[in-house]
């Protein structure tokens, strides 16, 4: 059997340089690459240095009903580690829901950013296309900065975007799964023909995870469990952090073919013997 | 009359706004947005929005998630 040389994966030349070092997000400009959710943290303190370890400069919190015990300080030490604030509409089954809660957001934190999660159920927390396609549309005839987290099915990623999504925001795997990116081929076909910044959202479970990601041509990665439930939270920060940095500069590098038999990087010239 | 705050029952006095419910819940100045019947309710109005009988009254803030 012979495989072709070309193989799978979209080869280099991305025109993306060491002077490529930033992107836009929403009409914001990152230097980060990295997006980093607060769930799961065991403590303020940690999310802290997780923060200031992963260099990012968005970061998730989710929207839930003021209890006695107060939750005032997390959205002080956010602001305090000088990083924006990006709520989710994490719990949400349903358009009307997502409405809702994405609204309430924008009341109590005065951002115009969402992140958009709408799922299906609760034992996946796979996105539901339809309900999320339909909040999509009404987030952003409301004036929303909208950021879908959505299947790695590019046909929907493309929809998304034509609904006036300021981004993409494909999973790996499903939330808190740790499985990685579990169809790398859809990612690049979602990037290949995406108008908009491509996140992997969902699935990272360690570094090289990340790195791929950015390998496939994601703009970003979002990461949440993987850090915040690492035996070393602020350790894995900053592994993560260096993994999107070196898979982008790989992405842009281009890889070299992948060959079914060896090539020698020696000469076969001037051997003596 | 009877509110629902937060899904749990609460009697107030007739007259009751909007501004003195929440403030029986919490004192944040900022980072808490309130629903009124499924609708924000922007907090420049609450002050000025007395309660009704059987009002369902949501009030949120920012959490750990995501």
């Amino acid at each position: 059997m012979i495989i072709p040389n070309e193989a799978l994966v979209p080869l280099g030349g991305h025109a993306v340089s060491h002077m490529d070092q930033t992107w836009t997000l929403g009409g914001r400009t990152l230097t980060s690459r990295l997006i980093v959710g607060t769930g799961g943290a065991q403590s303020l303190d940690v999310l802290r240095k997780v923060l200031t370890a992963s260099g990012t400069q968005l970061t998730t919190v989710a929207m839930r009903r003021v209890t006695a015990a107060g939750e005032g300080s997390l959205l002080a030490m956010i602001r305090q580690a000088g990083v924006e604030v990006l709520p989710n509409t994490a719990g949400c089954h349903t358009a009307t829901e997502a409405l809702l809660v994405a609204r309430l957001a924008r009341e109590a934190l005065g951002t115009d950013l969402v992140k958009l999660e709408v799922v299906a159920d609760d034992i996946t927390l796979l996105p539901d296309p339809e309900e999320l396609i339909d909040a999509a549309r009404k987030l952003v005839a409301d004036g929303f900065t909208v950021l879908p987290y959505t299947n790695d099915d590019p046909v929907l990623a493309l929809r998304l975007e034509q609904a006036g999504c300021a981004a993409v925001m494909p999973l790996g795997a499903p939330i808190g799964s740790g499985l990685g990116i579990r169809n790398p081929h859809n990612i690049a076909m979602i990037v290949e023909r995406a108008g908009v910044p491509v996140i992997l959202d969902a699935g990272i479970g360690t570094a090289s995870e990340a790195a791929l990601a950015m390998e496939l041509g994601c703009d970003g990665v979002l990461i949440a469990s993987a850090i915040t439930r690492a035996a070393d939270p602020e350790q894995m920060a900053v592994a993560m952090r260096l993994a999107i940095e070196a898979g982008r500069a790989a992405y842009g590098a281009g890889r070299i073919p992948r060959r079914w038999h060896a090539v020698a990087s020696s000469p076969a010239a001037g051997l003596p013997l | 009359m009877t509110v629902t705050l937060n899904g749990e029952p609460r009697e107030v006095t007739p007259g009751t706004t909007v501004a003195q419910l929440v403030s029986q819940l919490t004192d944040q100045p900022t980072g808490v947005a309130a629903a009124l019947n499924g609708e924000v309710l922007p907090r420049r109005t609450w002050a000025g929005t007395p309660l009704a009988d059987r009002d369902q009254v949501e009030v949120v803030t920012a959490v750990q998630g995501g």
